[in-house]
C-alpha cells in the first residue's frame, strides 16, 4: 500500500486549500472527509427541491486574494460578486441604512444626527488604519515570542516595526483599540443608539462576547479585513452560494494531482515510536502517510483522535483549556416569494443588503446576557441576507433563498443539551423577530432549515457550533493561538501539522491558516512552495 | 499688591497630592498644597459617623502601597502603622460554610485539588504581579519618540518577561490580555473561592468576572506591599485617617505648607503657560508650576477649561470611562456584628460577599443598564474590631464596598434612590448577619454620586479613571498626557487617574514628582 506524503482530515476550506498547495508542491496528498459531502463550513447544499442553501457561512470576503491568485481560483469556476451596505430596522418604524455611495451614506446617518454623520468619517479612517495594519499579519506564521531562533526574532522585529512605524499616537491608539470593547469605541464616536448598533454587530458575531465587553473591537476587525477585488472591508457573494469556494479550492487541488475521500471519517491519528505514521478510519481502514495534518480543531484533534499517552500534560490542560464556546445559531429559510418591509421606500436597494433588527447597543448587550444565562436571545441579533437577489442559480425564478445568521444561542442550554422542541422554539423566537418588521413573511415561508450549535457540531464538526473553532480573544490570538507554544502550525508530535481556524489567523472563509500551515510544512521539508506569504497589494 | 511666587502650587491633599508635594518640597521647591475640604486626605481621610465612631472614607484597606514611598517619605516616623499587615479573607456563604483565603492557603471544606489550584495560582498571579511592580514605580516610557532611558526600560521589561521562563512566560502573554471567570475555572472548583477571587478582580471596576481584561485589575492589587509582603493587605492603626495624616506630615516636614479649606476655582494661564491658580475666594496664588491631583476631566474641563488644550485631546479627555460603580457603606453598630457560622476572629479580617462567581456577573449585569444591583456583592471590614480605638467601648464600625451602584442610573441619583439601594445593601448583610439591623446606631450609604460631590471626583470613580487594559501604562490618563505634564506649559497632573492608577499607594505622586523635577531640570 502507497504511503501518502500527507493526508490531510477534513475537506473544509482550509483543510482543501492546504492540500492544494502540498500538492501544488509534488506531494503526494490525501483529504479525507467525513461527510458524503466536501466543504466543511463552506457548503452549498439542496436541502429543499431546487433552492441551494449556503447553509452554514453565506458570505465571502475574508477570502485571502493572495490565495485566490495563487490556486488560480477564477479558472476552477469561483465568482466573486461585491455587495454594499446595510440595514438596520428600528423599533420607532424608522430605519438606518447604509450604502456604497459615500455621500449617500453620509446623508442618510445626517437624517438621524449629522453630528454622527461627520463622525462616520473620522472613524472610517481609523478602522481603514486599523485594518491595514493588521492585514499584514494574516499570511505569516506567528513568531514565537519565547524563542531567541533568529527567524523568530526576525519576525518579532518585524511586527514591532510595523507597529512603531504608525507613530507614538498610532501606536497608542492601536494598543488600545486592541483592547477595548467595541461599544466603548463607538461611544467616541457616535451619539446615536441606531448608528452604534448598526456598527457593532461585527463586533460580536460568532463572539462569546457582548458589545461591551474588552476585546470585542478586535474582532469588529476580524469582520472588516477581508476585501473583495481590491476594495477592503467589502463583503461578496460566491455565485452558487459559499459551496462554489470549496469546490473551486477542490478542482485547483486535483489538478495538482491530490485524491480525495468522502464518507471516510477518522477515528484515529496513528502514532508510533514518537511520530505520526498515519490515520485509521472508522472502518477500520489504515492508511499510512509520512505527516498528519489535521483541518479539526485542537480538541477534536487531540483528545478525540489522539491518546493522552502520546501528549505532553501541560498541552493537554491547554487544549482542554481553550476556549470554543459557541454563540450563534443559522436559519435558512426557502421563500415563495420577496418579503416586503414597510419600513423601506418601495424598491429600496436596501433589500440585497445585510439586514438587522436590532437598533441599540442595550438591546445587543442583553441579548448577550441572555446567552449568559445559557438560553438563547429573546432579542436576537439576526445578520439576514436574500442572496437569491444578487445570484439567480440559488432559488427558482420569484422565489427566494433567506440566510439568518443568530446571535446568541448557547452551546448547552440552563435545562441541558438542546431538544427538538428547543429548537423548534428558537426558531419560532427568530422569525418572529424578522416578523415584526414584515408583516407578509410568514405566509412566504416553504421550508426552513434550523440550525443551533448543536447541529453545527454534529453536521460540519465545529465543536460547541463555534464557528471560528477557538474564540477570537486576546489570548487566543497571534503566538497564543490555538495555545502558546504551538502557534506555528506544527503539532507536538514528530509528523503532525495543524491547519484549522482554530490556528493563527483564526476563522472566517479565509484560507489563511490552510496556506500559512502548508508554507510551514514545506519550509520543514526545504520544498519550494507556491504559498503567499506576507501581504500582496492593493 | 505683590504676591509671593511659589515654586509650585499642589491642588488637591490626598495622598497622591501629598506625596508630590513632599518630594518636590524635599528637591528645595517652595510648594504649596491646596486642599478643598476642611482636612486632607481624600479618599484616606476617615468619616465621624457618630460621636466616637470613626469610619473610613473610600478606602478601607491598604493594598497597593508602595514600599519605595512609604520608606522615603519616613512614613511610619510621622504615624504610619498597621494594627495587621496580613489580613485574612473569609468567603462567605450563604449556608454558613464559610471558606477562609490567608496568604497561599485556604482554611475550611475545600477538596485538596483546590487547595493545591489556589496555591499554583496565587504564586503565579504574584510573580506576574511582581513583573508590574517595576512598573508602577516609574514614568511609562513612551513608544515611539522616547528617550535611550524609555528604551532601556522597554528593553528591561522584555528581559524581565523572557527570565520568567518559557513556560511562565507564555502563560503571562496567555492571561494579561483575558478574564477572570476563566482563569479561575481553569484553577479552581469551589465557588466561594472563585467567587472571591472574582470579586477581588473587579472590585472598583466597570468589569464584571467575565469581562476581559478582569486579570489585570487582579494583577494591579496584588503588585503593593503595605507591610506583610507583596500582595497582602492591611490594616493601619488609628485608621485610614492616620495613613492621610502620615503623607501631610511628610509633606510638612519636607517644608510644603498645606492649605486646607481651600477650593481652588481655576488654574491661571497667561501666555500659553500656566502661571497659578485662582481660588472660591477670589484669591490668586501665582506659581511656576500647577500641580493637580484632581482627576483629569475635573482638571481639564472643570479648573483649566478645554479651550486651553487642542481639541484632538479633549476629545481623548472626554472618552476617559470613569464613572463610579461602587458604593461605600459604613455602620455605626452598639455591638459586634455576628455573621452565622463565621469564627469570632473574621472581624478582625476581611468578609467578602460574593458566594459565585456567577452570583458576581449577575450583580454587574443591571450596572451596564444604569440599575443598582438586585443582589450585591461586598467587602466587609470592621476595622474597631482590630483597632478598638475607632469605636466607643464595645461597639463597633462597620466599613463595606458595594457593588454594584453605577453613577448613572436611568433616573438619577436622589435620596429616595440612596435609600433604596441602602435598604437592598442591609437586606443582603443581614441574609449573612441576621441580627444586625438591631444594633445599627448610625448607618450611611454614599453612592457614586456622593462620592463625586465630597471627593470632587467627576464620575464618583475611586481610580480616577477605569483601571484596564486601554486605560493603562502607556495610554493613562490618555495619550498625550502619560508623562504627567499635560499640553500646557507648566501644568501637571499627579493624581490616581494617571499612571499606574488608585489606591492608597502614593506611587502617582511620587512618579509625577520625579517626572517634574527631571523636565524642569531641578534636584
Amino acid at each position: 500500500m502507497k504511503t501518502y506524503d500527507a493526508i490531510v482530515i477534513g475537506a473544509g476550506h482550509n483543510g482543501l486549500t492546504n492540500a492544494a498547495f502540498l500538492a501544488q508542491a509534488g506531494l503526494r496528498v490525501l483529504v479525507v472527509e467525513k461527510n458524503d459531502y466536501i466543504g466543511g463550513a463552506a457548503v452549498s447544499r439542496e436541502l429543499y427541491d431546487d433552492w441551494i442553501y449556503s447553509n452554514c457561512s453565506y458570505v465571502c470576503s475574508l477570502l485571502r486574494p493572495e490565495i485566490y491568485r495563487s490556486l488560480d481560483l477564477a479558472s476552477h469556476g469561483l465568482q466573486v460578486t461585491p455587495y454594499g451596505g446595510s440595514v438596520t430596522f428600528m423599533e420607532n418604524g424608522d430605519y438606518l441604512g447604509s450604502y456604497w455611495d459615500k455621500d449617500v451614506a453620509h446623508r442618510e446617518i445626517a437624517r438621524h444626527s449629522a453630528r454622527d454623520a461627520d463622525a462616520h468619517r473620522r472613524y472610517s479612517a481609523e478602522v481603514m488604519r486599523q485594518t491595514r495594519f493588521i492585514r499584514e499579519f494574516l499570511l505569516r506564521t506567528p513568531p514565537d515570542p519565547t524563542s531567541f531562533r533568529p527567524r523568530d526574532l526576525r519576525e518579532l522585529g518585524e511586527m514591532a516595526g510595523r507597529l512603531l512605524e504608525m507613530g507614538e499616537e498610532a501606536v497608542y491608539d492601536t494598543l488600545r483599540f486592541w483592547t477595548m470593547s467595541i461599544g466603548d469605541y463607538l461611544d467616541q464616536y457616535f451619539e446615536t443608539d441606531v448608528v452604534k448598533a448598526s456598527l457593532a454587530g461585527s463586533g460580536i458575531i460568532g463572539t462569546a462576547l457582548g458589545p461591551y465587553s474588552p476585546g470585542s473591537a478586535y474582532v469588529l476587525l476580524h469582520h472588516y479585513m477581508g476585501e473583495v477585488d481590491g476594495n477592503i472591508g467589502t463583503w461578496g457573494l460566491a455565485r452558487g452560494g459559499m459551496g462554489a469556494v470549496s469546490r473551486a479550492i477542490a478542482d485547483a487541488f486535483r489538478a495538482a494531482g491530490g485524491e480525495l475521500r468522502t464518507g471516510a471519517e477518522v477515528t484515529d491519528i496513528v502514532v508510533r515510536d514518537g511520530r505520526v505514521r498515519g490515520v485509521a478510519l472508522a472502518d477500520g481502514e489504515e492508511i499510512p502517510a509520512h505527516r498528519v495534518v489535521s483541518n479539526l480543531d485542537v480538541k477534536r484533534t487531540f483528545l478525540a483522535l489522539m491518546e493522552a499517552d502520546d501528549l505532553d500534560e501541560e498541552f493537554l490542560r491547554r487544549v482542554e483549556n481553550f476556549r470554543i464556546r459557541g454563540s450563534s445559531g443559522k436559519l435558512n429559510i426557502a421563500l415563495d416569494g420577496l418579503p416586503s418591509f414597510p419600513a423601506l421606500p418601495e424598491g429600496s436597494e436596501l433589500l440585497n443588503t445585510d439586514m438587522h433588527f436590532v437598533d441599540s447597543l442595550e438591546r445587543l448587550e442583553r441579548a448577550y446576557d441572555d446567552w449568559k444565562a445559557k438560553t438563547w436571545s429573546g432579542d436576537p441579533y439576526l445578520d439576514m441576507l436574500i442572496p437569491s437577489l444578487s445570484d439567480p442559480t440559488m432559488a427558482p425564478p420569484g422565489k427566494h433563498f433567506m440566510s439568518v445568521f443568530v446571535q446568541y444561542c448557547p452551546p448547552e442550554l440552563a435545562s441541558g443539551p438542546w431538544t427538538d422542541a428547543d429548537r423548534d422554539a428558537f426558531r419560532e423566537t427568530v422569525l418572529d423577530q424578522i416578523a415584526r418588521y414584515s408583516p407578509d413573511f410568514r405566509d412566504l415561508i416553504l421550508h426552513v432549515e434550523v440550525r443551533t450549535p448543536r447541529e453545527l457540531e454534529e453536521e460540519v464538526g465545529l465543536t460547541e457550533g463555534n464557528i471560528f473553532q477557538g474564540e477570537l480573544t486576546m489570548d487566543q490570538l497571534l503566538f497564543n493561538r490555538p495555545v502558546p507554544g504551538y502557534a506555528q502550525y506544527r503539532g507536538p508530535v514528530r509528523g503532525l501539522w495543524m491547519c484549522s481556524s482554530a490556528t493563527h489567523p483564526g476563522g472566517g472563509v479565509m484560507a489563511a491558516p490552510g496556506a500559512n500551515a502548508a508554507r510551514e510544512i514545506l519550509r520543514d521539508m526545504r520544498r519550494p512552495s507556491t504559498v503567499p506569504e506576507g501581504f500582496g497589494d492593493d | 499688591m505683590s504676591r509671593p511666587r511659589h515654586d509650585a502650587v499642589v491642588i488637591g491633599a490626598g495622598h497622591n497630592g501629598l506625596a508630590c508635594a513632599a518630594y518636590l518640597a524635599r528637591a528645595g521647591l517652595d510648594v504649596t498644597v491646596l486642599e478643598a475640604a476642611e482636612r486632607v486626605g481624600g479618599g484616606a481621610a476617615e468619616r465621624q459617623l457618630a460621636a466616637g465612631f470613626r469610619a473610613p472614607g473610600l478606602a478601607h484597606l491598604l493594598a497597593n502601597m508602595q514600599p519605595e514611598v512609604a520608606a522615603e517619605l519616613e512614613l511610619a516616623k510621622f504615624g504610619l502603622a498597621t494594627v495587621c499587615a496580613d489580613v485574612a479573607t473569609l468567603a462567605l456563604s450563604p449556608d454558613g460554610d464559610h471558606v477562609g483565603l490567608h496568604g497561599d492557603r485556604l482554611k475550611g471544606p475545600v477538596s485538596a485539588r483546590d487547595h493545591q489550584g489556589y496555591a499554583e495560582l496565587r504564586s503565579r498571579m504574584l510573580r506576574f504581579a511582581a513583573l508590574l511592580r517595576p512598573w508602577l514605580n516609574r514614568r511609562p516610557p513612551l513608544l515611539v519618540n522616547g528617550a535611550a532611558g524609555d528604551k532601556v526600560a522597554l528593553a528591561r521589561l522584555g528581559l524581565d518577561i523572557r527570565r520568567l521562563g518559557r513556560r511562565e512566560m507564555r502563560e503571562f502573554l496567555r492571561m494579561i490580555g483575558t478574564n477572570i471567570y476563566d482563569v479561575l475555572d481553569e484553577y479552581l472548583t469551589d465557588d466561594r473561592v472563585k467567587g472571591a477571587l472574582a470579586l477581588d478582580a473587579v472590585l472598583g471596576t466597570h468589569l464584571g468576572p467575565r469581562s476581559g481584561n478582569s486579570v489585570l485589575t487582579a494583577l494591579y492589587r496584588l503588585a503593593g506591599d503595605p507591610g506583610g509582603g507583596p500582595g497582602t493587605l492591611a490594616l493601619p492603626a488609628g485608621g485610614m485617617g492616620r495613613v492621610a495624616d502620615a503623607f501631610a506630615g511628610a509633606a510638612r516636614a519636607a517644608g510644603a505648607r498645606v492649605r486646607t479649606g481651600c477650593p481652588v476655582a481655576r488654574i491661571r494661564v497667561d501666555h500659553g503657560r500656566a502661571c497659578g491658580v485662582e481660588l472660591a475666594d477670589g484669591e490668586r496664588l501665582e506659581a511656576t508650576l500647577v500641580i493637580s491631583s484632581a482627576d483629569p476631566k475635573t482638571t481639564v474641563f472643570d479648573l483649566l477649561g478645554a479651550r486651553h488644550v487642542e481639541a484632538g485631546f479633549a476629545r481623548r479627555v472626554h472618552h476617559l470611562r470613569m464613572a463610579g460603580n461602587a458604593a461605600k457603606l459604613h455602620l455605626a453598630l452598639d455591638a459586634a456584628p455576628e455573621f452565622s457560622g463565621a469564627p469570632p476572629d473574621a472581624l478582625a479580617g476581611r468578609l467578602l460577599i460574593a458566594p459565585d462567581m456567577d452570583y458576581v456577573e449577575r450583580a454587574f449585569n443591571p450596572a451596564k443598564y444604569g440599575r443598582c444591583s438586585e443582589q450585591p456583592v461586598m467587602e466587609i471590614t470592621v476595622p474597631s474590631a482590630a483597632d478598638p480605638t475607632l469605636a466607643p467601648p464595645g461597639c463597633h464600625v462597620l466599613s463595606a464596598v458595594v457593588q454594584y451602584a453605577p453613577r448613572f442610573l436611568e433616573d438619577g441619583w436622589d435620596d429616595e434612590r440612596t435609600g433604596a439601594f441602602r435598604e437592598r445593601v442591609l437586606a443582603t448583610l443581614s441574609a449573612y448577619a441576621p441580627g444586625l439591623r438591631r444594633h445599627i446606631v448610625a448607618a450611611e450609604l454614599l453612592g457614586p454620586a456622593d462620592i463625586e460631590r465630597i471627593y470632587r471626583v467627576r464620575g464618583g470613580h475611586w481610580h480616577h479613571g477605569e483601571l484596564a487594559l486601554d486605560q493603562f501604562l502607556f495610554t493613562r490618563p490618555v495619550p498625550g498626557a502619560t508623562g504627567y505634564a499635560l499640553p500646557l506649559e507648566g501644568l501637571w497632573l499627579c493624581g490616581a487617574g494617571t499612571h499606574p492608577g488608585g489606591g492608597i499607594s502614593g506611587a502617582a505622586g511620587r512618579n509625577a514628582a520625579a517626572e517634574i523635577l527631571r523636565r524642569e531640570g531641578r534636584r
